[in-house]
């Protein structure tokens, strides 16, 4: 079943063109990794998928489980499923995480017509998440992303994802500035959300986060598309030769 | 992204979220002819029936305020005040009874709509419980867990009551903080005002609930000129809350108000305030003005006075309640968090007056401008030559939500010692694209998310307030700024 389909889509920023004409299929359950250069498109594609408004979609199609997702606004697609890991986290001073979780949480339970989590539940679903990325209690007690350190900025966006238990997970370079221990926690938690019906797209620059969250899939994005799929045997072909040898 | 709404598009949709207090309550008045006069402040004394003092005090007052001006430093600008368009007392026309079940049924409908019990069940007091005077329009309706409190020695009432009841405490209090010439709305509420709420915390009493003032105006054309006096004795300690709303009118309504708080020797008082006043429509019609001279004396010793604030409502806001730091060691605070929006203009502040040595201040105050407001951040840090090895630390922040509105600083510091310490902060920020994106990415709607990034900037002053307070102020924040995305 197709969870995600992008057909010929172009994409651009104050007048700028950054994707042209990239198609890309993700069925229920796949892990499909996008690699490339830098400024080929790769975080744009991620944000154009969870809507962020400052980029314009001049042309294609987005569907998102049967639905066009351009009719639905960056909240609803969150509530739909959709979860971004961010690349570079941005800090809320003031605002605690279990506030912020909660208030996530709530606002899609009443999307679906659910009354909210009570406070018992809450706790523990936090308990249980947090383990998963091996977070350190305080995390959760500080403000949003406020004086995190890298890796703890990358384990909050992955215990975000736990907790909010999206279909479609977008992780925008979350292994870059990992250090390996850093890497292996991170990857485990995604691991254990891998089921039948989640899907992910791994943005990344390096093989070595392959190796731990296997892709079903692999791209070459160059250029504002796809140049390239194959196996996972693409990336380490990738990682060996470059991706000169796909250009032109 | 063409199905995102533009942020005006989104302002303009959501607009401001009704007034919630905006009703008005159909009670028959006793009133004053329209006007101010000797003849209507004597009228207004003899309904009180007053000692002759006070309405000599009162007189005294309005001779001074006869020769002085309306002050106009503030960034505030408004349409000039007819003095003699005002309606200075309104008192529902049935008496204030002793009796609980004699209080009328309309008032106490009121302040329940409003979320003021004013019944109270025959039990033992619990330490959640709030003692209330309500005040409707000139005059005080109730004033609850009296007899509770009068067990610690613990005197809450009306200032009419106090008046009447102990009057050489209240003469021997009265102006201390704020003489009535201090400045042109002080004289004013001190030849004119009606009622307010008294309270006296014997030595070294701690007051076992929190006690409260509920201001409501009612009455159209009327002003409200109440005046509170708090005084804690040596060692004592209480915390006091005020809350106030008013009906929606086009009129703009002046509320003059004086609160005088008396801190003793080794003695606390909070007072913390959630102003709600209207503040007009969208179109920047009607609303209270809002000119209040608020200060306290920490007389003794060790006295610690703290103002928390959290600034909504009002057209026009001219505030800056204040601490005069006379005895060693005392310690005052302001927190406030004042909100601006539409056509609000707000010009709060404080002022530390270092007199005593080794005396501490910390001034934290959280502007939040919106929509076409101005929002003024206005302070005195002055360390005495007396004032020795004194510190103060202020810091003003600003958040601007739009682009036509306005934030703007006017800090006065001036030290006549050597060996005090002064630190002055300020910051202006934004609420960034960036972060709205990464709330709505976790599900969070925009309004929400523009709420949670609000009471999270505010969050430092929010967390002063007394529990069910926060709660309200909470709300209060998320519902003055929907929709206004910057």
């Amino acid at each position: 079943m197709k969870l995600l389909e992008i057909k010929n889509l172009w994409v651009s920023i104050n007048g700028k063109q950054i994707l042209k004409g990239l198609s890309l299929d993700i069925n229920a359950g796949e892990v499909h990794a996008v690699m490339g250069p830098n400024g080929t498109g790769k975080s744009t594609l991620a944000s154009v998928i969870a809507g962020r408004s400052i980029f314009n979609i001049d042309e294609g199609e987005l569907i998102y489980k049967g639905k066009d997702l351009t009719k639905l606004s960056v909240d609803e697609r969150a509530k739909e499923g959709i979860f971004l890991s961010f690349q570079y986290p941005v800090e809320i001073p003031g605002v605690s995480m279990v506030n912020f979780m909660r208030n996530a949480i709530d606002e899609k339970r009443k999307y679906f017509g659910q009354d909210p989590i009570s406070m018992h539940e809450f706790i523990n679903l936090m308990e249980e998440k947090k383990r998963l990325v091996e977070m350190k209690d305080t995390l959760t007690q500080r403000s949003v992303n406020e004086g995190f350190s890298g890796g703890e900025k990358k384990k909050n966006e992955i215990f975000q994802m736990a907790m909010l238990e999206p279909q479609l997970s977008i992780l925008d370079e979350t292994d870059s500035g990992l250090d390996i221990d850093a890497l292996r926690i991170v990857s485990n938690g995604v691991n254990k959300l891998r089921t039948p019906d989640n899907s992910f797209i791994v943005i990344t620059h390096y093989q070595r986060l392959l190796n731990y969250i296997v892709p079903d899939v692999v791209h070459v994005l160059y250029d504002g598309k796809i140049i390239k799929s194959g196996s996972k045997e693409l990336a380490m072909e990738l990682e060996k030769d470059g991706y000169e040898q796909f250009i032109k | 992204m063409n199905n995102e709404k533009s942020d005006n598009q989104i302002v303009s949709e959501i607009a401001n979220a009704e007034y919630k207090y905006g009703f008005v309550t159909d009670i028959e008045a006793d009133v004053v002819p329209k006007g101010l006069n000797e003849d209507i402040i004597r009228m207004i004394s003899a309904k009180k029936e007053e000692p002759e003092w006070l309405l000599e005090f009162r007189l005294n007052a309005y001779r001074k305020w006869l020769t002085m001006k309306e002050p106009h430093w503030g960034h505030v600008d408004y349409e000039p005040i007819d003095y003699q368009d005002i309606i200075y007392y309104s008192a529902p026309k049935k008496k204030k009874q002793t009796n609980f079940d004699e209080v009328d049924p309309e008032l106490l409908s009121t302040f329940n709509k409003l979320g003021i019990p004013l019944d109270e069940q025959k039990r033992l007091v619990n330490s959640s419980d709030v003692a209330y005077d309500a005040v409707f329009d000139s005059v005080s309706v109730k004033t609850t867990f009296q007899d509770t409190l009068g067990k610690y020695g613990i005197i809450f009432c009306s200032f009419s009551e106090a008046v009447k009841n102990h009057p050489d405490l209240v003469r021997q209090y009265l102006s201390t903080a704020v003489p009535p010439d201090d400045n042109f709305f002080a004289a004013l509420n001190s030849a004119v005002f009606s009622d307010g709420s008294f309270c006296y915390i014997p030595k070294g009493v701690t007051c076992p609930i929190e006690l409260s003032t509920y201001f409501r105006i009612n009455a159209a054309q009327t002003g409200q000129f109440e005046r509170t006096l708090i005084i804690a004795d040596v060692g004592a300690s209480v915390r006091y809350m005020e809350g106030c709303t008013a009906p929606q009118r086009d009129e703009n309504q002046l509320h003059a108000a004086i609160v005088e708080i008396i801190v003793m020797k080794d003695a606390e008082v909070k007072y913390s305030t959630v102003q709600n006043w209207y503040p007009g429509d969208k179109e920047g019609k009607g609303g209270i003005y809002n000119f209040v001279t608020k200060r306290g004396v920490c007389k003794g010793d060790n006295a610690k006075l703290s103002w928390v604030q959290v600034e909504t409502g009002s057209a026009r806001t001219w505030k800056y309640p204040s601490c005069i730091l006379q005895g060693d060691n005392s310690v005052g605070e302001f927190y406030s968090v004042a909100v601006t929006n539409n056509y609000q203009q707000a010009d709060t502040g404080t002022k530390m007056i270092h007199i005593g040595k080794n005396t501490k201040s910390t001034i934290i105050s959280k502007g939040i401008s919106a929509g076409y407001s101005d929002n003024s951040y206005r302070g005195r840090v002055f360390m005495a030559k007396g004032a020795t090895n004194s510190r103060n630390y202020s810091q003003c922040d600003s958040l601007l939500l739009g682009d036509k509105c306005g934030a703007h600083t006017y800090p006065n510091i001036q030290a006549e010692n050597d060996s005090s310490v002064i630190e002055h902060e300020a910051t202006t920020s934004r609420i960034s694209e960036e972060q709205l994106f990464y709330c709505q990415q976790r599900g969070i709607s925009i309004e929400k998310a523009i709420g949670l990034i609000v009471n999270g900037y505010a969050n430092e002053v929010l967390n002063r307030l007394p529990m069910e307070f926060a709660v309200e102020a909470k709300k209060l924040l998320a519902v003055s700024l929907e929709g206004t995305v910057g």
